[in-house]
């Protein structure tokens, strides 16, 4: 049962901040909100969270031998992470095709990663096995 | 298979409904909406790889499939007001921003004519993954072990049928639906059974029909969010699937629920089941909404020992009130056993031993082969064991029969 996460990220802030100017607020709820109702119409989807824009975001990097925590997005890679859906489909190209109809403002990309399965990870290391533990007591996505 | 080619299946795995769902609406012939869809689905599989994938894919597959469909039409020269209606809007462009509650009827009305009395089991189901799910032949035929042939005639069969019965492409009235839509949660949970159980094969679990048996209930919830037993089959679909993981070993045999390891069970599939399950109680469980109770009470017990059986007894009396049915009496003579022993659960099953309708399976023979077992009467439980395995269809569970058989000392 392949889960694929689709990411949101903003990949050229400048252009996206134009763009979304230019958008009225209502028209972004209405053209999120079709999306997602007709994401959750097909029932593929699992889960779906967005994320604080970037004036909330706090940073730390390693880089050296102590973290260096900064305010704001990524300094360098300006990569902010907006969001993300949990989707079960039937392959990797329909998570592509979902992710396609979500790449709708200009500055913006969609990751589609394929979740693995704790199954795929050595089942005799004691790390896997904790973590194990603790999804059976807490569950997971 | 090309990128073009795979990226055309899965729009097409999105889209499907909406497409033949509108196309029947406009010509309200669902035969001819089907064919036109498949027709346009074929174009688009040779066109897209060669030509580059058009701008709007799916306008594309629309306006293709309308035009399809005009052709037929005029070729048949007949129903001429079919021809207006649908031609009218032919060259419009696809519009965008389509009216969420008209595909909302559409897709129900598309369920429910799939899942249409006039029409035999089997069909339902292949039409319900064809039309609904936008499945290929091929695929439908792989996920059932038959030939691809087979399941053609089958569609061809089902369109067939329903032009003759005049089923109009609608979905019922209120009060009519509340009476079919038990037909329709059936055949959603026939694709999720035959899925997670094969009835023949090698193969235990088909993890694709029992994940799209899932998709296709949350549809139809989507489109009819006031039914708690659909709900009830949703909890049902996630508290059983949820067990996926933890079913085979290694080497492809059964795990028997007591002996399955627990940290596999996969919580997300719990926890989307227990929500369903909430939503399925309002006006009293029905059948599907008590297995899934049952599934639900087994998913939150930490072991065998900590499961509350008394609670799963109760709820297998309450599904055989509703549902009578000698599969859920033998289920409850197993919570039986595990609440009270062995026993007065054997005292149960040789109640059971009467009806002619446990003779056509294995599972009889081998609960009551399980529980002589308990009791020590080492004879008796191998030969109701041996009858098992004989009358067993799955291979895998013939395995672990054979293995049971064995250990008997």
């Amino acid at each position: 049962m392949p889960k694929y996460m689709l990411i949101w990220r903003t990949i050229d802030e400048e252009k996206q901040n134009a763009a979304m100017a230019d958008i009225p607020f209502e028209q972004m709820l209405e053209t999120m909100g079709k999306l997602n109702d007709e994401l959750i119409k097909s029932g593929v989807v699992l889960a779906m969270e967005g994320l604080d824009p970037e004036e909330h975001t706090v940073v730390t990097y390693a880089d050296g031998e102590q973290p260096v925590v900064t305010d704001g997005p990524y300094g360098e890679t300006k990569e902010l992470f907006g969001g993300f859906y949990l989707l079960s489909v039937a392959s990797k190209q329909e998570a592509v095709e979902w992710a396609k109809r979500l790449t709708y403002f200009p500055g913006s990309a969609v990751e589609v990663r394929r979740v693995p399965t704790i199954d795929e990870f050595p089942q005799d290391n004691p790390w896997i096995q904790k973590e194990l533990e603790w999804r059976t007591k807490n569950g997971q996505l | 298979m090309s990128d073009a080619t795979r990226a055309v299946e899965a729009i097409w795995r999105i889209e499907s409904a909406r497409i033949v769902g509108a196309l029947a609406r406009f010509t309200g012939d669902f035969a001819l909406a089907e064919d036109a869809a498949q027709e346009a689905l074929a174009e688009a599989l040779v066109s897209w790889p060669e030509h580059g994938r058009p701008a709007n894919p799916t306008g594309w597959l629309m306006t293709t499939a309308k035009r399809r469909a005009i052709d037929t039409i005029r070729r048949a020269g007949v129903q001429r007001e079919k021809y207006a209606a649908i031609a009218h809007d032919q060259d419009e462009a696809y519009d965008d921003d389509v009216d969420v509650e008209r595909i909302d009827d559409d897709i129900l009305a598309l369920m429910f004519v799939s899942c249409h009395p006039v029409l035999s089991k089997e069909a339902r189901v292949a039409l319900t993954l064809r039309v609904v799910g936008g499945l290929s032949s091929e695929e439908i035929a792989r996920a059932f072990l038959v030939p691809v042939a087979t399941i053609q005639a089958r569609i061809t069969r089902a369109k067939k049928t329903i032009a003759a019965a005049q089923v109009p492409f609608e979905a019922p009235p209120p009060d009519e639906r509340r009476e079919r839509l038990p037909g329709v949660l059936s055949v959603l949970y026939l694709i999720f059974t035959e899925g997670s159980t094969a009835t023949s094969g090698d193969e235990l679990i088909r993890t694709d029909l029992a994940r799209e048996a899932r998709r296709l209930t949350r549809v139809l919830i989507g489109v009819l969010p006031e039914e708690p037993e659909a709900y009830g089959l949703l909890a049902l679909m996630e508290l059983t699937a949820s067990r996926f993981p933890a079913r085979i070993d290694a080497s492809g045999d059964p795990i028997l629920l007591e002996d399955q390891d627990r940290t596999r069970w996969d919580r997300g599939a719990i926890k989307r089941g227990m929500a369903a399950l909430e939503q399925a109680t309002p006006r009293g469980l029905g059948p599907y909404g008590l297995q899934a109770a049952i599934a639900g009470t087994h998913a939150v017990a930490e072991s065998v020992e900590q499961t509350d059986w008394e609670r799963i007894i109760v709820l297998y009396e309450a599904l055989g009130r509703i549902a009578p049915n000698p599969i859920v009496d033998l289920n409850r003579a197993v919570a039986v056993a595990m609440a009270h022993g062995p026993l007065p659960a054997l005292e149960l099953v040789d109640r059971l031993a009467d009806d002619k309708r446990l003779d056509h399976t294995h599972l009889l023979p081998t609960v009551r082969g399980e529980l002589l077992r308990r009791l020590g009467r080492s004879a008796e439980a191998r030969k109701e064991l041996e009858r098992a395995a004989e009358m067993c269809t799955n291979d895998r569970e013939r395995v672990v029969l054979r293995q049971k058989i064995a250990e008997l000392t």
